[in-house]
């Protein structure tokens, strides 16, 4: 008797959206919540944009500009990179371990809710007028209350912290439920590469983000009740701020680029139909880069003047995440050589992802020289390189991620014409915007300044770059489109709609069931709806050879690819099962994963 | 759905918090954020031991805290940890009487702590030592005060679970959640002896 077995009070339309504790709605509603305030963040940008398109141009003026670029940067990494990452986490995680929910359901709806409600309060600043202006990282004194007047840092530091411990729940959430409800079966080392990523992010958030919340408390007490942690006049100290942001602030940036890695993972193995090269290599690279992610932050701090024993330090720390990173970016090279690539847009995005991250990775490498960081600090080569990383990393993946799962979070499948015309747009547009801001950084055009003077060379580099980001803009505009035209669209798509997914969320209906599995599945190898596929096809070779299989599946024989699986199914690791229990276990199999693919449910592929 | 049904027909196994998969998820999760919260005390910590020579014109660490005071506070946090292990004892016992006995004696020894640390804050008050004094004063209040508002904390969650235990009795259920408290409540036992340590000890020798 399940311990929580109660009859609960079923709610319908909007009231069940706003109480669902389904991790499967929870993910639409992250989604949702993520792409409006990506939305913003988005127009918040252009805004930015315009305003640099010439020189000493008065479009929004220096207030506004400061106002754009803090809440640019704010919503950007809290609201729209982070929900949307826990969008695809809620939507695929469960499903990819085999489990009919999270470990705490209520917990999830809570989380979410905390993150809306601390984001709204965030973007309320806009309308009542008061609006941050100290910059993403809220450095002081020009945040405290000497120099940061009025209360819009007060709406960063009650929006930051609410929206926070929304995280930290999700944080806690997924891990607890990566440990303990795998499907009987998946062991660590036959996660998906996705769920592991997922495991140790989830990991960052929970060790990462009590120092913001510290951070956060800190310059409230000082600004609210005139404490005086920060308020080098009464003997606090400004650098312990800087310490405090980027001790939570780095692990930050692995916790929205290693889910990335994640997905692109799945992405590149799927349309490769091979296996993913070098797996346990890969897991060990994730674990080590999120534990050399806690010893780098001071790397942000290299002109505050630590000396150069710390510096030196740092320094060194930081070129060392470029192994694991290399590590990681070989094995997608790998998965893609001798693969049966498949361009679909989820592929283009995977495959874009690689060529742009390394180029962020390198210029990551330059910068953690610290002698060269003294050139480079403040000056938009940062902004390049950051903006390389996490829109040419994390939000090639998000959209790599959207385009892989959409039929199965929505039982839809998105256009692929629509889908590459996003991926060329939004490519093209990002590369114009951001690889110019490389040389106008290096010929000495400072972040963060409102406007610039004629003839110092920066004039026709800004005017590319905007035209970029207006690029970027209609590729998401697009895919904006895209969800509406697939939204309209009623033909129904397959359990298994790529034909070629490895992973056990192929494995069930597309919307899935509210229960996820009828019985929860017996997984018996890495990849395991791609080697339960594979068994089938033999079986059914079998069958055609003369012998009758009684384990015969309704894969239908003539499947485009059939004879494909076949071959480089050779290269695939299959870990054979003991033969005392192999009959035994295929009579389980046939009941406990009653995955039929019929004929008529296959997709029609563009 | 009956309290019958929650004691799987009536026999509560040996170690009824982790029965069931929910109990086991919320014992598993609850160490998660105690490992969230670590870090979080790290961070206050870290803060204070930063800041705690910038005394200004304010009071001394030396010349503020009484170790005797302190020194009782601690030794009644230890005690009130001493009796949440034998509320669990009693939990894995089935002896439901003896198990709220503890517990009560164990939320009477954290507010008899908290009645200490506010007339202990009183007193620094009238001694000058506000919030606004120094940084020293701001990562003290910061720092003590996080862990006095987790030890009140901690009362009201067990005052209410005993509630829920009058209630419900103990089940499948209600076990993780008595558990899991005592859990906590050793938390921020642990957390006191950092405290006293760094906060009062390293204050008096400098």
């Amino acid at each position: 008797m399940a311990a929580h077995a109660h009859t609960v009070k079923r709610y319908r339309g909007l009231m069940d959206w706003l109480t669902t504790v389904d991790h499967k709605k929870i993910g639409i509603l992250y989604l949702i919540a993520g792409g409006l305030f990506f939305l913003v963040g988005g127009l918040e940008a252009i805004l930015i944009r315009i305003q640099l398109i010439k020189p000493m141009n008065n479009f929004v003026g220096a207030d506004t500009f400061n106002q754009l670029i803090t809440m640019h940067g704010t919503t950007m990494i809290f609201l729209a990179a982070m929900p949307m990452l826990f969008a695809l986490m809620n939507a695929v995680i469960p499903l990819q371990i085999g489990a009919r929910d999270v470990a705490f359901p209520f917990l999830n709806s809570l989380g979410f809710w905390t993150f809306f409600a601390g984001g709204v309060l965030l973007n309320i600043s806009w309308f009542a007028g008061d609006i941050p202006d100290a910059g993403w990282t809220s450095y002081v004194p020009l945040a405290g209350p000497t120099y940061g007047g009025g209360h819009g840092v007060d709406y960063y530091l009650m929006g930051l912290q609410i929206a926070g411990i929304g995280t930290l729940i999700g944080g806690i959430n997924f891990m607890a439920t990566i440990i303990n409800m795998r499907a009987p079966g998946m062991s660590f080392m036959r996660m998906p590469m996705f769920t592991w990523t997922i495991f140790i992010t989830s990991a960052l958030i929970v060790f990462a983000f009590p120092v913001l919340t510290v951070g956060l408390v800190a310059l409230t007490f000082d600004r609210l009740f005139q404490a005086n942690f920060f308020e080098t006049g009464n003997g606090g100290n400004a650098v312990l701020w800087e310490h405090i942001f980027w001790v939570f602030g780095h692990p930050e940036v692995y916790i929205l680029i290693l889910p990335a890695f994640g997905v692109i993972s799945e992405v590149i193995s799927t349309f490769s139909r091979k296996r993913l090269f070098g797996y346990s290599s890969m897991v060990f690279a994730t674990v080590l880069i999120a534990f050399l992610g806690f010893m780098v932050w001071a790397h942000h701090m290299f002109t505050t003047g630590l000396g150069p024993v710390a510096n030196g330090l740092f320094s060194i720390a930081t070129m060392l995440i470029a192994v694991p990173t290399g590590v990681k970016i070989f094995n997608w090279l790998f998965t893609l050589w001798g693969g049966s690539i498949s361009f679909t847009s989820a592929s283009l995005f995977a495959i874009g992802f690689i060529p742009t991250f390394v180029m962020g990775g390198v210029t990551g490498v330059m910068l953690a020289v610290a002698p060269a960081d003294f050139q480079y600090h403040d000056t938009y080569f940062v902004v390049a390189h950051f903006h390389y990383v996490i829109v040419g990393g994390l939000i090639f993946g998000i959209f790599s991620g959207l385009h892989y799962w959409w039929p199965k979070m929505f039982g839809r499948m998105l256009n692929e014409k629509l889908g590459k015309a996003t991926f060329w747009t939004f490519f093209i547009g990002f590369h114009l915007t951001f690889f110019i801001q490389h040389f106008l950084g290096l010929i000495g055009m400072p972040r963060r300044v409102w406007t610039y003077l004629p003839g110092q060379g920066f004039d026709t580099m800004n005017a590319v770059s905007t035209v970029g980001a207006f690029l970027m803009g209609i590729g998401t505009i697009i895919f904006v489109v895209n969800v509406i035209v697939s939204a309209a669209n009623k033909k129904p798509v397959a359990d298994d709609p790529w034909e070629d997914g490895r992973s056990l969320e192929w494995s069930i209906p597309s919307p899935p069931p509210e229960y996820n599995f009828k019985q929860l599945p017996l997984v018996r190898s890495y990849d395991a709806w791609w080697n339960e596929k594979q068994k089938r096809q033999r079986r059914n070779a079998a069958g055609r050879a003369g012998r009758t299989d009684p384990y015969a599946f309704a894969i239908d024989p003539s499947a485009r690819h059939e004879h494909r699986i076949v071959r480089s199914g050779a290269g695939l690791h299959v870990r054979p099962s003991g033969r005392c229990h192999r009959r035994a276990r295929r009579h389980l199999w046939q009941h406990v994963l009653p995955l039929r693919v019929r004929r008529s449910r296959l997709p029609h592929r563009a | 759905m009956s309290a019958h049904d929650h004691q799987l027909d009536g026999h509560l196994p040996h170690e009824p918090e982790k029965a069931t998969l929910e109990g086991r998820n919320k014992i598993l999760g609850f160490w998660l954020f105690l490992g969230a919260e670590t870090v979080l005390f790290g961070t206050l910590f870290a803060a204070f031991i930063a800041l705690r020579h910038q005394t200004l014109d304010g009071p001394t660490p030396d010349h503020l805290f009484e170790l005797p005071m302190v020194f009782a506070a601690t030794m009644i946090l230890l005690v009130s940890s001493l009796a949440s292990v034998f509320a669990v004892q009693a939990l894995h016992q089935h002896k439901v009487k003896q198990m709220i006995v503890w517990l009560i004696i164990t939320i009477l020894l954290g507010l008899s702590f908290l009645g200490l640390e506010i007339y202990e804050f009183n007193t620094y008050v009238s001694e000058g030592h506000k919030l606004t004094t120094s940084a020293f004063s701001s990562s003290f209040y910061t720092l003590v005060g996080f862990h006095g508002a987790h030890v009140a904390f901690g009362v009201l969650w067990i005052g209410l679970l005993i509630a829920q235990i009058f209630k419900k009795g103990l089940t499948v259920v209600t076990a993780p959640k008595i558990y899991v408290s005592a859990i906590y409540w050793h938390f921020i036992d642990v957390v006191w002896v950092f405290i006293f340590t760094v906060v009062y000890l390293m204050g008096k020798v400098g």
